[in-house]
Formats: structure tokens, C-alpha cells, sequence
């Protein structure tokens, strides 16, 4: 342990966790939050609104399901739109809590520790989400269960071959592994939140969720093994779910689609989102529950910095589909660039130049990583370039294939940004309700990092 | 003899984990075998005070692992060129390349069941009750910010007063029996 060089040989950077703090002070103030803190009215206010939008998700479904997916914008040519838009866009945002909590569990990174918690929340609220979209979007969503290999009368087996297979497969394991590994997380917290619970339905609720967690030294011992493998086996899942979802692109021959660079460059991509929702929730999270001392600039910036070097890989592949499709001389492609920057939907991709290339360069700074408001808007700039990304691939490309006989015009109806803003609904909601029934912060690692800063002023 | 069946063990208190970890080192070297240290986060060298052997979780999650690959593999194989063949322009029903994702994905699935479910089995969890959350100060303090160590009665060299007095020798805050139900 005292051989690892300080973390921050800079210096200049601020603490991972602000000094002062004991075992009793962190776990008081994180499990405070949950047990004794009354709930304020923010709270109440954000989450009625919330509420209220996962109401318009509920009426939308049901409207989608009592008309079928005609109430949407989609007809061919164009039979993806909305739905699959989203679905990649929430996809990809869950990744940087795997990220977080798998890759830098592994790269040994301390500043990890107060953010990865929420962060898988967010996984799984945004994996939640994503499965919504492919599922309504197969028009008989009662009949979705046709997707998964099952002994069935009619002797049917799924076609493995299939990338929309894969996908069912990539995104079930993906949400299954990231619930054992948060849950997995929760353990301790949950025994902690049991014995401070001062009431008794409290008590039995946490009891129960905790399993008879006491913290014995040999159930540590198991215990770090399995969560030392999770982390292991989440990192090759979490890059291997993106390229999953990119080869439903990239396996077809769809102008803008048939490339190799998409499953390194989506990947690169769902990282970048991830981190700018992860930066969204953090700083008002830390606002609203003190937790500056946790959550300090240094999370902050840090986290500003992966977003500006994931950015610059996503700008790489964007102008390398360009050089690509201009290297190749194939017309079908060189047609489609030129759609890109000149056709009816050229708007969305200068935004999306605008949000996701332009915009992060502020990042280069210190003065933009550290100005909390600034950092605020620009990952919700990303949020939206990340969105709009998704639309030019979807939307340009299967209104501009081969064939001009084939071509169209696709606009979202009422109902596509209904679902769309109901899942937002949803996704904020569930961070609502999480934030007040469970630690937002891993009790026992912040024990962990407490041992460990007083060690290193020994 | 009789007293011993009421008695589940002792159990000390210490504030540091560097207290905790000297005082387990202390009791092994008095022969004490049937120990049991807790803690409120993992602490670095308290297996290695215990003299823990390597757990068997990697080895679960490595079977569960290659169940999940091998299992997805050839079921993917049965489903393809067995039982639903279906011929597209000729091409090789084996088309193992095809099959790799979902082969990858339910490695890593096999895996992670396996680890998350081996552990707690191993661990002998869910068990919602146990004769240390009689003692007060351990379900006040042993998640929290407190180091326990506990003797248990089914040592052999065990004996309430002795081993109490044994621990209170090694500055525990506080030294306390723990009933058994």
C-alpha cells in the first residue's frame, strides 16, 4: 500500500476525499441521507415532475399497444427512427457507470470510489430504459419472448446469425451482470443501513436485503474475490454490449452503417455519454445532499477529462467514416457524405458537430473543468450530441439508401417524443427514489479510502 | 461443560484495524485456532493475520464460466444444425463465427452468476440471524466504524474467563461474551 506513489503528483488537484473525515463520520453522513434526513421538498417537487412523465410514458404505451407502431413516425423506408435512437442513446449512457466501476475498480483508481455507486445506479435505471425501446419497437412486444431460445411446439429456434440475437443476449446479460455487481456492492451498506435503522419495518427491510451481512473477515475475503472477478468480467462485457449494438449497424449494408470503425467508435461514444449523464447527476446530487466533501472537484474534473479524451475518439471517428467514404470512391457512400452535410437532415449534423466535437474542446482548460455551471451545461450538450449522433446515423441513412425509388422522409409524431421524454421520466425518477431509499455513495469504501488517506499521512 | 453450550464465543472491541489485526496475530499465537475477526470494510493483511487459505470463488466462477461458453457454444451449434436447420444459399450450417457473441456473452454470464452466488454460498449468506447481533456494541459498531475479533467457544482452548482475560491483555476497548440462542 505505501509503495503505490501518491495518486496525485500534481498535487495542485484537489483531495479525493476532503480530510477530517473518520469510519464514524462517513458512514453517519452517508446513511443520514437515507435514514434520518426528512424529506425535503425538492425532493417531493422533482420527483411529482418525474411522476408525472412516467404517467405520459405509461399512456403512450398503452396508446402504442392498443394502435400498434403506426402512431409513430416510422414507415418504410424508414422503419427504425425514434425507438432504436433512444435505445442506442440509453445503452451507451449506461456504460460509464460499468465503466467506473469495473475499469478504473481494476486501474486501482481511488477517485472511483464516491461516484461508482450512482453510476451503476444509473447503468441499470438507463439499461431499465433501453430495454423499453426494442421491445415496443417489435410491434407485438406480448410476443417478444419468441426472441429467446425456448423448447416451443412449432420446433422454432431463434436465428443465432442474427445481430438483433445478439443483442437480446448482449443487453440481458448486460443489465443481469450490472444489478449483481451494484447489488453485490450494496451488500455491506445494506447490513450498515440495518444495524443505524431506527425503525423496525426499516430494520427488517435492510435485514433482509443484507442477508446476515456481519463482516466477517472470511466473508471479506470471498467477498473481494467475487467483486475483483465482476469487475473482471464487466469490462470485456461493457465494450462488448456497445459493439454488439453497433454490428446491428454494421453488419448491414445500409450506406453509413456497413463500416469497421463502428464498434470501437460506438463504444468510445457510449463512454462519452455515460460520463456527461454521470457528470448531469453527480453536481446536482452533491449539491442537494452536501456532499461536496465526497464528491470533490477532483471527481469532477477527472471525470471532464475522460469525457474530453473519449470526445476527441469519437471526433476520430467521425472523420474517419468522412475519410472513408471519400477514400473509397463508392458512390452509395460518397452520396450518402454528401447527405450528411447537405441534405434535408444536414441541421442535426452540424449540431451534432457543434455539441460533441466543438463544444468539449473547452475541456482543454482548467478554468471550463472546474466551473461547475459551465461543466453542467456542457454535459448536457454532450447528452444531446450524443442523442442527435444516433439520429444521423439511424435516420440519414435509411432515408438515403441505393435506390432513389427507395428514399423518404421520416418526422417523429407527439407520441415518439412523448415515449421519448416519458423515459427520461422514468430514468430521473428511479435516481429519485434510489438516492432516498439506498446509500448514493459505497459506505464501506468510503470507509476504505479513509483508512487509507490517514495512512499515507503517517 | 453445561455453561459452555449457552456461550458462543467472546468477542473483543478495537478502534484501529492496525489494534485488530496485532491482537489476531497475538491469539493465533496463543493457540487460539477457532477465530473470527470483524470488520467494517475489508482491512489489508487481516487474512494473512488469520492465516486464511485461497477461497474457492475463482475456481466457481471459472466452471460457471466455461459452462456458460461451452454450453452456449454447442447449444447455439444443436439449435443451428440440428434440430432447426435452415439452408441459405448454401451456406455452412456451422457458421461458428456467428456464434461467438452470444457464446461470449453467456461465458461471461455463467461467470458472473457463478461468482456472485458461489460467494454467497461459501459465505453461508442469507442467514438473517447470528449469536454475534446479541451483543449491542457489535450491531451498533461492527458495520460502522469498530474492529471486533471474536474467540469462539468451540475452540479448544477455550474458557470464558480465560480467553476474556486474555483478550482485555491485548487493550480491547471493550471484551464481551456473546449468548448463544
Amino acid at each position: 500500500m505505501s509503495t503505490r506513489p501518491p495518486y496525485d503528483s500534481e498535487s495542485v488537484q484537489a483531495p479525493v476525499l476532503e480530510p477530517g473525515h473518520t469510519y464514524a463520520s462517513v458512514t453517519d453522513k452517508i446513511s443520514a441521507i437515507v435514514l434520518t434526513r426528512p424529506t425535503s421538498l425538492g425532493w417531493v417537487v422533482g420527483f411529482a415532475l418525474t411522476f408525472t412523465l412516467v404517467m405520459v410514458l405509461t399512456v403512450s404505451l398503452a396508446w402504442l399497444i392498443t394502435k400498434g407502431v403506426g402512431i409513430w413516425g416510422i414507415n418504410i423506408p424508414i422503419g427504425w427512427g425514434f425507438a432504436i435512437v433512444n435505445f442506442v442513446w440509453w445503452i451507451g449512457i449506461g456504460h460509464a457507470g460499468t465503466l467506473i466501476s469495473a475499469i478504473l475498480f481494476l486501474l486501482n483508481q481511488k477517485w472511483r470510489t464516491s461516484i461508482n455507486r450512482f453510476a451503476e445506479a444509473m447503468t441499470l435505471f438507463a439499461v431499465a430504459c433501453a430495454g423499453i425501446f426494442p421491445l415496443i419497437h417489435t410491434g407485438r412486444p406480448w410476443m417478444a419472448y419468441y426472441m429467446f431460445p425456448y423448447p416451443s411446439t412449432m420446433y422454432l429456434w431463434p436465428q443465432f446469425r442474427s445481430p438483433l440475437i445478439w443483442d437480446v443476449f448482449a443487453v440481458s446479460t448486460y443489465g443481469t451482470v450490472s444489478l449483481l455487481f451494484w447489488f453485490v456492492g450494496l451488500i455491506p451498506d445494506l447490513a450498515t443501513l440495518r444495524d443505524r435503522a431506527l425503525k423496525k419495518p426499516m430494520q427488517i427491510i435492510y435485514g433482509m436485503l443484507a442477508m446476515g451481512w456481519r463482516g466477517s473477515a472470511r466473508h471479506w475475503h470471498r467477498y473481494q474475490s467475487a467483486y475483483l472477478l465482476l469487475a473482471g468480467l464487466a469490462t470485456p462485457l461493457v465494450l462488448s454490449v456497445h459493439t454488439v449494438v453497433s454490428f446491428d449497424f454494421a453488419i448491414a449494408i445500409v450506406p453509413g452503417w456497413h463500416t469497421t470503425i463502428f464498434p470501437p467508435y460506438f463504444v468510445a461514444g457510449a463512454i462519452y455519454s455515460g460520463f456527461a449523464m454521470v457528470i448531469s447527476i453527480a453536481i446536482p446530487l452533491r449539491k442537494a445532499y452536501d456532499l461536496e466533501d465526497f464528491i470533490t472537484m477532483h471527481h469532477l474534473e477527472n471525470m471532464a477529462k475522460v469525457m474530453l479524451a473519449t470526445g476527441l475518439i469519437v471526433a476520430y471517428g467521425y472523420y474517419f467514416e468522412y475519410f472513408m467514404s471519400v477514400y473509397s470512391g463508392n458512390k452509395f457512400d460518397l452520396y450518402l457524405t454528401k447527405m450528411r452535410f447537405h441534405g434535408p437532415y444536414s441541421h442535426f449534423y452540424y449540431a451534432l458537430i457543434l455539441c460533441n466535437i466543438l463544444t468539449p474542446q473547452l475541456l482543454w482548460f482548467r478554468k471550463a473543468r472546474t466551473n461547475i455551471p459551465l461543466l453542467f451545461v456542457m454535459s448536457l450538450v454532450v447528452n444531446l450530441g450524443m442523442w442527435l449522433e444516433r439520429f444521423v446515423i439511424v435516420v440519414i441513412s435509411l432515408t438515403r439508401d441505393f435506390m432513389p425509388s427507395a428514399w423518404g422522409r421520416y418526422s417523429a409524431t407527439v407520441w415518439d417524443y412523448a415515449t421519448f421524454a416519458g423515459t427520461i421520466g422514468l430514468f430521473v425518477m428511479l435516481l429519485f427514489l434510489f438516492v432516498r431509499v439506498m446509500p448514493a455513495i459505497s459506505i464501506a469504501e468510503m470507509r476504505e479510502l479513509v483508512a487509507e488517506t490517514s495512512e499515507d499521512h503517517e | 461443560m453445561e455453561h459452555r453450550s449457552h456461550i458462543y464465543g467472546v468477542v473483543a472491541e478495537f478502534p484501529t484495524p492496525h489494534e485488530l489485526i496485532y491482537a489476531v496475530e497475538k491469539t493465533r499465537e496463543a493457540g487460539y485456532r477457532r477465530i473470527e475477526a470483524y470488520t467494517p470494510f475489508p482491512v489489508e493483511g487481516l487474512s494473512e493475520a488469520l492465516a486464511l487459505k485461497r477461497n474457492k470463488v475463482p475456481l466457481i466462477t471459472l466452471i460457471g464460466g466455461l459452462t456458460g461458453g461451452l454450453g452456449g457454444f454447442f447449444f447455439q451449434y444443436w439449435a443451428s444444425v440440428i434440430a432447426y436447420p435452415l439452408n441459405i444459399g448454401g451456406r455452412p450450417l456451422n457458421s461458428w463465427p456467428a456464434f461467438i457473441p452470444v457464446t461470449f456473452e453467456l461465458t461471461v454470464l455463467g461467470a458472473a452468476l457463478s461468482a456472485v452466488f458461489g460467494m454467497l454460498a461459501l459465505n453461508g449468506l442469507p442467514r438473517p440471524h447470528h449469536p454475534l447481533f446479541n451483543v449491542q456494541r457489535f450491531v451498533r459498531h461492527a458495520t460502522s466504524d469498530r474492529f471486533f475479533l471474536c474467540i469462539e467457544a468451540r475452540d479448544p482452548k477455550f474458557n470464558v474467563s480465560e480467553s476474556a482475560r486474555f483478550l482485555k491483555a491485548l487493550h480491547a476497548a471493550h471484551v464481551i461474551e456473546v449468548e448463544d440462542d
